[in-house]
């Protein structure tokens, strides 16, 4: 039975309600509109890098005027004009604080609007954040009480003057700068981001979490996180992110690289709720993120979870490389699309160590006119014996203008390997509404309902503390959606 | 507590309900019989409000408000319930969490407090023992595979749990052994009150052996041909619908 008009109204009146798009009124430490070489040293300089690190920056930039625009993503979008853009952005008060009571009440009354209140949260929840306000790290709570674990917990930036030789030898690793060019270009001009080293055997006593927040205009935001868990530690990270509304379109380019030692596990979730543009599609963030993890040891464990509700386009497909015999990989993902977001996500598990698993579980929401495709690659060289993977990409749709597109690459050169995809689509039934609503549910809370019910494989895999906000999120995300 | 007058519904160009007259006075039980298409379904439908149908005449009182001006989910606060001739899946949403956020959403709606889980968990575990039902059905996704006795026995449930003025019980007989029509006649009779009406839609005598009706009414060809007590009922089931047809057209 077809969704009546009046329902349609009824969910599009609720309107846009993005409760992060407001914008704190600081002001900046702007470096020079556009992009060229004086500007990356320009970059390097406010960081008082060591020469080895501008000299990488330099290569890499060389490089990025070199390289073409990824092409082979479902997604559109006119020509990026890289010169109409700020590179660098910092509150002028955020520099060189020694701790929470110097910072900027505006700054820490920001966090708090946006559920993030960086003093309570240093009090209460067992929760250690690193706050990247725009280009830089304005505060990264409950240091001492993870320098006595041993975990090394700090804005990248510091890493690179105080872990030289970590830094080096990892950065760049995992995602080569020549891996393509949204992570070539994060390289030339990168901010700030997270560092974490968990030593060998220790258990990451809390959960680590990084808080983007974009708030400058016509600013874009490359920021790295890296992250090293020696043989036998565990840790579990998670990334938030949010930008105001703003009529034009913001980049976040940003490069994740994750190192798994021998028995190593490293738990990494993402809650992403860049602004995604309003009902006409009009503003919003160009998400083009390049995550991806090596499984370096035997037994080493990674799982990404990821609940992507923002942005106008999302390019992004956390990956794992098994290297390590016996490695797991994991990817559990949540894309939901409204009004007009574009989003083209999805994994790669590249197996290469025996006995190596990979499980991919990926929901897909469509809402609005937006089009949501998964896109995943499952590779299984010749010596990777005994290889494992599951698939399941399940997609709903509701209303009659969206899209989910599901877009599975397979190669296997080993025949002893088992790869299984399933896959499905259904759609938010007349029906299903009608129940919930008979039994006194509201249509929207019977959306959100039927859709939560649709993600619980998925947020279960969330760490309790966010996964309660996941499902707020994608409440919200939906308001406006096609009932 | 319900009062439809003159009753007429088209679904796609094609009138279903002719003019239906009826009137259910508080603790009654009616029962409505009838051949399959002539409108049973429809009126349970258009009584809970259901998409689809064109009402084009007559109107509907509940309570002692315009039944058909109002949402579905305010005719459910308002004391209605549907119990589905074909209740529908909600995958990944357990029944649990489906009747804490209808029982919580009825309970705002009328301005009273939300209930504390563990209350909730006591109601709900009460009930279910009266049911016969196994706990390990509340934990699995809402009606998702359940068998048809299932289905029913949770249509039951989520009756006891939100405890209408109005209950429809659209065939909820069908496709139930002998086993699971009485566990549901019993939930059902354990519900009658003095303030608590039923409107039992069926094809069959079979359930009103278990649910003793005050009321029973003919349904044929969108109108209500007849009216009686329960002997109406079992000549039905002696004689069948022939004689019930009306207007001298063929079935």
């Amino acid at each position: 039975m077809p969704i009546s008009n009046e329902t349609l109204q009824t969910v599009q009146s609720l309107g846009q309600k993005y409760a992060a798009g407001f914008i704190t009124d600081i002001e900046s430490d702007l470096a020079p509109k556009g992009l060229n070489e004086e500007i990356v040293r320009f970059i390097s300089a406010k960081k008082g890098e060591p020469q080895w690190l501008l000299d990488l920056r330099l290569q890499a930039y060389r490089h990025w005027l070199t390289m073409p625009e990824p092409q082979w993503s479902k997604v559109s979008f006119p020509t990026i004009d890289y010169q109409d853009a700020f590179y660098y952005a910092a509150p002028k008060s955020a520099s060189k604080l020694k701790n929470l009571n110097e910072l900027d009440p505006k700054l820490l009354e920001t966090y708090k609007k946006l559920g993030i209140p960086l003093r309570e949260q240093e009090m209460l929840a067992g929760v250690a954040v690193d706050a990247v306000f725009d280009s830089v790290s304005i505060v990264t709570t409950f240091r001492e009480n993870l320098r006595k674990a041993g975990v090394i917990f700090c804005p990248i930036s510091e890493a690179v003057q105080k872990y030289p030789e970590l830094v080096k030898k990892y950065m760049g690793s995992v995602v080569p700068y020549t891996d393509n060019k949204h992570a070539c270009l994060n390289i030339a001009v990168f901010t700030d981001g997270t560092f974490v080293y968990i030593p060998e055997g220790v258990r990451c006593p809390m959960e680590l979490s990084t808080y983007f927040r974009i708030n400058e205009a016509k600013t874009g935001q490359f920021e790295r996180t890296l992250i090293v868990a020696e043989k036998g530690s565990y840790v579990s990270y998670l990334e938030g992110c949010s930008a105001p509304q703003r009529d034009e379109n913001q980049m976040h380019a940003a490069v994740v690289e994750l190192i798994a030692m021998d028995d190593a596990e490293i738990k990494y979730s993402t809650i992403q709720n860049w602004y995604p543009g309003d009902e006409e599609g009009k503003g919003g963030i160009y998400n083009f993120v390049t995550k991806r993890g090596i499984c370096k040891g035997a037994r080493s464990k990674i799982s990404w979870t990821q609940v992507e509700t923002g942005s106008a386009i999302t390019w992004k497909y956390p990956s794992c490389i098994l290297q390590g015999n016996d490695s797991i990989g994991e990817f559990y993902s949540v894309a939901l699309t409204n009004h007009y977001q574009q989003a083209d996500t999805g994994t790669k598990m590249i197996h290469l160590g025996k006995n190596t698993k990979s499980r991919i579980i990926s929901k897909g929401i469509s809402a609005g006119k937006s089009n949501n495709t998964y896109r995943g690659l499952v590779r299984v060289s010749s010596k990777a014996k005994q290889a494992r993977n599951y698939t399941q990409c399940d997609s709903l749709l509701i209303g009659k203008t969206c899209g989910a597109h599901t877009v599975p690459y397979i190669e296997n050169k080993n025949p002893t390997a088992i790869i299984e995809h399933e896959a499905s689509t259904s759609k938010i039934g007349a029906d299903q509404l009608f129940y919930c609503r008979q039994r006194g549910i509201s249509q929207e809370e019977a959306v959100t309902l039927i859709v939560n019910g649709f993600c619980r494989e998925v947020l279960q895999h969330l760490p309790m503390e966010f996964a309660v906000e996941a499902q707020k999120l994608v409440a919200i995300s939906l308001e406006g959606s096609v009932g | 507590m319900l009062n439809i007058e003159n009753l007429h519904v088209t679904v796609a160009g094609r009138e279903v309900l002719k003019g239906i007259n009826l009137s259910i006075e508080a603790g009654k039980v009616h029962a409505i019989m009838g051949p399959n298409g002539s409108g049973k379904s429809t009126l349970s439908y258009v009584l809970a409000g259901r998409e689809g149908y064109d009402i084009t005449g007559g109107k509907v009182a509940f309570m002692g408000q315009d039944l058909l001006q109002m949402a579905p989910e305010d005719r459910a606060s308002a004391g209605l319930f549907l119990a589905f001739q074909y209740p529908v899946e909600i995958p990944g949403v357990s029944t649990t969490t489906f009747l804490k956020t209808a029982i919580n959403a009825l309970r705002k709606k009328r301005g009273e407090k939300e209930l504390e889980p563990v209350q909730f968990l006591k109601l709900q575990k009460e009930k279910l023992t009266q049911l016969g039902m196994d706990p390990e059905m509340l934990k699995r996704g809402v009606n998702v595979g359940f068998s048809g006795g299932e289905k029913k026995r949770n249509e039951v449930l989520q009756m006891a749990m939100l405890e209408p003025k109005l209950a429809i019980l659209d065939e909820t007989d069908s496709g139930l052994d002998i086993d699971a029509l009485k566990t549901v006649a019993e939930g059902v009779n354990n519900l009658r009150s003095p303030t608590r009406s039923f409107l039992i839609i069926t094809h069959y005598q079979r359930l009103l052996n278990y649910i003793k009706p005050d009321v029973v009414h003919v349904l044929a060809r969108g109108k209500i041909q007849k009216t009686g007590g329960p002997e109406l009922a079992l000549l039905l089931e002696e004689q069948g619908y022939a004689g019930f047809y009306g207007d001298g057209e063929a079935a």
